[in-house]
């Protein structure tokens, strides 16, 4: 352990073909913490994860991770970092078992500590009355719980999880993110995709990735005071009309339903933006309330991730 | 040392998956037999009982005594006489007949005479079997011809079986469908192991851990050669038992020059799963192997008398050396050392496939 980031990337760029799926992206991935990785779909979070761990040849720029090159040091690296696949990648013809058997001995774990060692995985990750099991006809859930013990089984220094709970009920989720803080604390660095924003809230940094090009990096707490947009929320009778008559305002952002509620978001070079929502609102005589709200990190993800159009808007 | 634990971890990993894969266990055993029988019984290139007429201007005891003589090898059998050759030939036309046997009126002249043949055969071309069986009738102690307008020369052609004395199909079909079942079960296990890895993402875990790509080439190869040679045992085992099929030669021997040719297919295979992305695809690359090495590897067809051009691919074909290492070793009592040409080929194509896989088989995804 000598850098203080586990992983250092500048310029870090992926084309397939005419496609730029990752596009100059600098990453800085501080030991021993839980990095956070959002962006819509096909913004290139697996890719980039990818070429983290040296699967993939970036077209420009260059990886640190772990002090080691990537590509081109990538076997070097390899027993030093866990990777769990965003597609279920173990074997679904073995047992819960015979799989993390079979991760054991290809990372070499010593012989006199992994019956020990898998028992202590199979009761954490609440497996052990699946044992038996054929990991293929396990739930998504039970899937998802396999592939992290085995991607934890020798003791990574990093961890690489491309959404690792997409399929994981709340209660297990819980547990599972209980498990990440007590490996981190041990001192492994976590990098992990998510689309859940309770998720993205508990980690110590966050990165938001979109279309290839990161857009937001910093903490939670950072993220949210700086969205440079007004969040305002509004209670009306009848959301939906609302909805629309606020959405024609030129300088809205965005505008999202949740229940009775709306959040409205508008970049913050508007002065009066509470006067201009209850503008249209009271002149349409739909009966509103705007009030001024702080961001969440959800606000923070529509803000910055918004179609180029609308954000210039 | 962990190279070889890793490769014992993904051979034994191999074997579990094998086991619980019925269909792929099944076909290692259930092929060779089914192949065995199917070829060993249904498949017959010994030829009886073709249906002849018989048009016999001359009548006279001669001409009778051919007849006669003709009837009895049961190659024919005579269903109809008829007058004229025109006759013949309407009957040959319809279907009726494969074999007209027209003898002029001066039947008697002509067989003293080496310059006219004494006898027109009429074939039905349209089978290869059936002329090469007019050909074998030529072969009768009288000159012939075997039709009016295709003149051929008087040389009398005797075909002596002489390592298959009483021409039983299976004692030849057996050496070479070895090699057969073997090119279609180890190139296809092989390359669709590992394809099937790459279509269902274990690749992107395997190749993210510590295992070398040639620690996985191993570890998957192994357990094949192991098949490769339990089907053997199972060929050779079915051959003799049904079709009474010898192993005139050293079994040791017979196991060498196996050993040598699964290598060769199944580095093929390796080769054939770095060019194809799904299991489909290598399958059919599989039948595209598969297809000259029945063809054109003798197996089917006598090698020398292919085409200059058939015969340099089949030369290419692993199957064609090991035909001839089989048939050498079980049928003539050849040993080894005899055919060790054969053998050097198969270790070359060994290597050259396996660097050609190693360099293709990259430890990413793009
Ligand atoms: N091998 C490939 N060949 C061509 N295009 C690819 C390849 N892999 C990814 N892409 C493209 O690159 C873009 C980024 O993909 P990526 O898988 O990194 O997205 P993601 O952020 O992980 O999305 P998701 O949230 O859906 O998992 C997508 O547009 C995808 O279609
Ligand atoms: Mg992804």
């Amino acid at each position: 352990m000598n850098g203080e980031f586990a992983i250092k990337a500048r310029g870090l760029t992926k084309r397939f073909g005419d496609l730029e799926a990752v596009s100059h992206l600098d990453l800085d991935a501080p030991r021993g913490q839980i990095y956070g990785f959002l962006g819509p779909n096909g913004s290139g979070k697996s890719t980039t994860i990818r070429m983290l761990c040296g699967l993939l040849t970036p077209t420009e720029g260059t990886a640190t991770v772990l002090d080691t090159e990537v590509p081109g040091d990538a076997r070097l690296l390899k027993p030093k970092i866990g990777y769990m696949t965003q597609k279920f990648s173990l074997f679904g013809d073995l047992t819960v078992l015979e799989n993390l058997q079979f991760i054991a001995e290809i990372y070499s774990f010593p012989k006199a500590d992994r019956v020990g060692r898998i028992d202590e995985l199979l009761d954490r990750y609440d497996l052990i009355g699946q044992r038996k099991q054929l990991a293929g006809t396990m739930s998504g859930g039970q899937k998802q719980r396999l592939a992290l013990a085995c991607s934890v089984l020798h003791h990574p220094e990093l961890l690489l999880l491309d959404e690792p709970t997409s399929a994981v009920d709340p209660q297990s989720r819980r547990d599972f993110w209980a498990a990440l803080f007590r490996l981190a604390e041990r001192g492994t660095t976590i990098l992990v995709s998510t689309h859940y924003m309770d998720e993205a809230e508990r980690c110590h940094r966050l990165a938001i990735l979109d279309h290839g090009v990161k857009v937001a990096d910093g903490t939670p707490t950072e993220l949210q005071a700086s969205t440079g947009m007004h969040i305002i929320e509004v209670r009306a009778d009848e959301p939906y009309n609302a909805q629309a008559l606020i959405a024609r305002i030129p300088e809205v952002a965005s505008v999202t339903q949740l229940g009775v509620r709306l959040r409205v978001l508008m970049p913050d070079s508007v002065s009066d933006p509470i006067a201009a929502v209850n503008g249209v609102l009271q002149s349409a005589g739909l009966p509103a309330n705007a009030t001024l709200s702080s961001a969440t990190l959800e606000d923070v993800f529509v803000a910055v991730t918004l179609e180029p159009q609308k954000a210039a808007a | 040392m962990n190279s070889l634990s890793r490769i014992l971890a993904i051979l034994r990993k191999e074997v579990r998956q094998l086991r619980r894969d019925h269909l792929t266990f099944g076909m290692v055993v259930g092929l060779p037999i089914i192949q065995m029988l199917m070829f060993g019984y249904a498949i017959n290139t010994d030829v009886r009982n073709l249906r002849t007429a018989i048009a016999n201007q001359a009548d006279s005891h001669l001409s009778q005594q051919f007849v006669a003589e003709l009837a009895q090898t049961q190659v024919v059998d005579i269903v109809a006489h008829v007058d004229t050759p025109q006759a013949l030939e309407d009957l040959l036309r319809a279907g009726e007949i494969s074999i007209g046997v027209y003898i002029p009126h001066d039947f008697d002249r002509r067989v003293v005479d080496s310059t006219r043949a004494a006898i027109h055969l009429l074939v039905d071309g349209s089978d290869p079997t059936i002329l090469g069986v007019a050909n074998q009738l030529r072969a009768m102690p009288i000159g012939f011809d075997t039709s009016g307008r295709n003149k051929t020369e008087s040389l009398q052609v005797e075909v002596r079986p002489y390592y298959n004395p009483e021409r039983r199909t299976p004692v030849n079909i057996v050496p070479g469908l070895m090699g057969v079942i073997l090119t279609m079960t180890m190139i296809m296990f092989t390359a669709v192991a590992i394809v099937r890895e790459r279509e269902r993402g274990n690749l992107e875990l395997l190749i993210n851990t510590p295992v070398s790509s040639a620690e996985l080439m191993i570890g998957k190869v192994v357990p094949y050669i192991l098949i490769g040679m339990l089907q053997l045992a199972l060929i050779l085992a079915v051959g003799r038992l049904l079709f009474d099929v010898p192993v005139r030669g050293s079994i040791v021997d017979l196991y060498l020059a196996a050993a040598a040719f699964i290598a060769a297919n199944l580095s093929l295979g390796l080769l054939i799963s770095t060019a194809t992305k799904t299991q489909f695809q290598a399958m059919q690359m599989t039948v595209f192997i598969l297809l000259p090495s029945i063809l054109l590897s003798g197996f089917m067809f006598p090698f020398d008398g292919m085409p200059k051009f058939a015969q340099w691919i089949g030369e290419l074909l692993p199957n064609t050396h090991f035909i001839r290492l089989t048939r050498g070793i079980m049928l003539r009592d050849a040993a080894l050392g005899d055919l060790y040409m054969e053998v050097v080929f198969l270790v070359a194509f060994t290597l050259v496939a396996m660097t050609a896989a190693a360099m293709r088989f990259t430890d990413r995804l793009d």
